[in-house]
């Protein structure tokens, strides 16, 4: 159903991963992504997954709900692949079947695609499996702090991110509630033509659009009552402070990203 | 009388294989004959809400079975819809899911998903919405015009229209004010006594349960706590207050007079009948 679907979904625990500054958590993820853009050869590979597998293993979080987390984009890796597949060009091909070529680069190239699409989305899912939307915006916020002074709103937007973030399940269970709904009446969302299906997700749009813009003006009401003005002069209740197991975990990120950067660079 | 809806031993999980991994029905079994005006009450995440979605296949039991008229709604599952037109389901604050222009084509949403066209069409609309007390000058305007207990009559009878064997309503009068929830109750008794319809209605209001139902079905963290008559059930009344759920107001009054010492049955659940039952005392002479 719907509510399978785990994007940004937060998986209570209280692991050192849950434990971690969100503000660490965004610089391990960004050395991350950099390594694994930068990781060319098997080894570099290797250790990353390495590294990811330590990271699951010590979070708890499910594999499988990692594993979920990949299906929505299950198109994007299987495009990635078929793009990849086919269509890397080279000397010498092993199989040629009209416009269609497969070559051992492009085997290559494909695979590594794949791993890195994966590996990427696992490792960013991890974040937020781990990091409650709320604090996940305040280390953003915080990061981003140095911003403001090249007029950045950096607290609208983290503002903005963190209602978007917290009213992604509501969305989504009422999506579920209407859809319950138009189904007990005999909607029928599965058989038609393209035209027909749209025209079958009227009666979910209309009504989610309306509980949506109700929603927003009563957000905007309570937040006013509370006297909410913007970022100037707002004080924190829970202030972040580094740790040092922050400190030992961005040692370690840094030096997993160093060690990919310089096998890249030079090899074995 | 052959039951009409039969439930053998529903469980439902929802989240399997993940740390959210909860039942929110748990070998349940209980049948529902035809005609019959089944209450169902229990406390928020007691499972009511997952249990009625079993009963027009939104759900599917994890295991268990549901049977219409005796016959494994899910024997088919390509010809779920067709259960769907049978019972027919309004959830909890229905008026959320109106989305036509006209309220008239709202209502007829359902009726026209079973390919109902023409004169046929027209009739059930209108009757539906005379059932449900929409008024006819409501039936060319904006669903979106009208007040909160109009939507909820408006939605009421897009699930009428379909003219269901069974009507399952969920917490019909949450959120109305006492006219309006005294009006909808009214209209949904109507139903019941005027087409003979099954009724099962979910609600935590005891009285409303009390006034209404021939049958209560108590369920408490995911299994039937009870299952009665409303007499049966509230005989009951400290297990039921024990349990954290409530006692319809006039039960307790007569509670309270039975632990004076005044002779009452404790278990009444109508005004009138203690109203009976007092008079009955001043007759005999009986010290009040």
């Amino acid at each position: 159903m719907l509510k399978d679907i785990t994007l940004g979904q937060f998986f209570p625990g209280d692991t050192v991963a849950h434990r971690l500054d969100p503000r660490t958590k965004i610089l391990l993820v960004l050395f991350y992504i950099v390594a694994l853009f930068m990781a060319k050869d098997l080894f570099s590979y290797g250790l990353l997954a390495l590294t990811l597998a330590v990271c699951v293993r010590i979070s708890r979080v499910g594999l499988k709900a990692l594993v979920r987390g990949l299906r929505p984009i299950l198109f994007i890796i299987v495009f990635t692949a078929v793009l990849n597949l086919f269509f890397t060009p080279a000397e010498a091909y092993l199989l040629e079947w009209g416009p269609l070529r497969i070559s051992a680069a492009g085997i290559h190239s494909a695979f590594f695609m794949v791993l890195r699409i994966m590996m990427l989305i696992m490792g960013t899912f991890l974040m937020t499996y781990t990091t409650s939307p709320i604090s996940l915006t305040d280390g953003l916020e915080r990061l981003m702090n140095g911003l403001k002074r090249f007029r950045v709103p950096v607290h609208e937007l983290a503002m903005m991110m963190s209602i978007a973030l917290r009213f992604i399940p509501t969305l989504i269970e009422e999506t579920d509630k209407i859809m319950s709904a138009q189904k007990a009446r005999g909607a029928d969302f599965e058989s038609g033509n393209l035209l027909e299906k749209a025209r079958a997700l009227l009666p979910i749009l209309v009504p989610l659009f309306i509980s949506a813009f109700r929603r927003a003006d009563e957000l905007a009401t309570a937040m006013e009552c509370r006297c909410y003005h913007g970022g100037e002069g707002r004080t924190r209740l829970h202030v972040l402070q580094y740790q040092r197991r922050d400190a030992a975990a961005l040692i370690l990120g840094a030096a997993v990203m160093a060690a990919v950067i310089v096998l890249g660079r030079f090899g074995l | 009388m052959e039951p009409i809806l039969q439930i053998q031993n529903l469980t439902h999980t929802y989240s399997a294989g993940t740390p959210f991994q909860r039942s929110a029905v748990e070998d349940v079994s209980f049948s529902v004959s035809p005609g019959e005006f089944l209450g169902v009450i229990g406390h928020t995440g007691s499972g009511k809400s997952t249990l009625i979605q079993h009963l027009n296949g939104l759900l599917k039991p994890t295991s268990g079975r549901v049977l219409l008229e005796g016959k494994d709604i899910w024997a088919e599952p390509k010809k779920i819809r067709d259960v769907r037109f049978r019972v027919g389901l309004v959830f909890q604050y229905p008026e959320h899911q109106l989305f036509e222009e006209t309220v008239y084509k709202d209502i007829s949403f359902g009726p026209s998903n079973m390919g109902k066209a023409g004169e046929e069409l027209d009739r059930c609309v209108r009757e539906a919405a005379r059932i449900a007390g929409v008024r006819d000058e409501h039936l060319e305007k904006s669903p979106f015009e009208l007040s909160g207990g109009q939507k909820r009559r408006v939605a009421l009878a897009g699930v009428l229209a379909m003219e269901p064997e069974v009507l399952v309503l969920d917490e019909p009068t949450a959120g109305l004010d006492p006219a309006g929830r005294e009006n909808l109750m009214a209209n949904i008794q109507d139903y019941h006594r005027l087409r003979g319809g099954t009724v099962i209605l979910v609600s935590h209001s005891m009285d409303e349960i009390a006034r209404n139902a021939d049958r209560i079905l108590v369920l408490k963290n995911a299994h039937i706590l009870m299952d009665g008559t409303p007499a049966q059930v509230f005989a009951r009344a400290e297990e039921l207050l024990g349990a954290g759920l409530d006692v319809p107001q006039i039960t307790r009054v007569a509670m309270a007079l039975a632990k004076r010492g005044v002779p009452v049955d404790p278990a009444v659940y109508t005004p009138e009948d203690l109203e009976r039952q007092l008079l009955a005392l001043g007759k005999g002479g009986a010290p009040c």
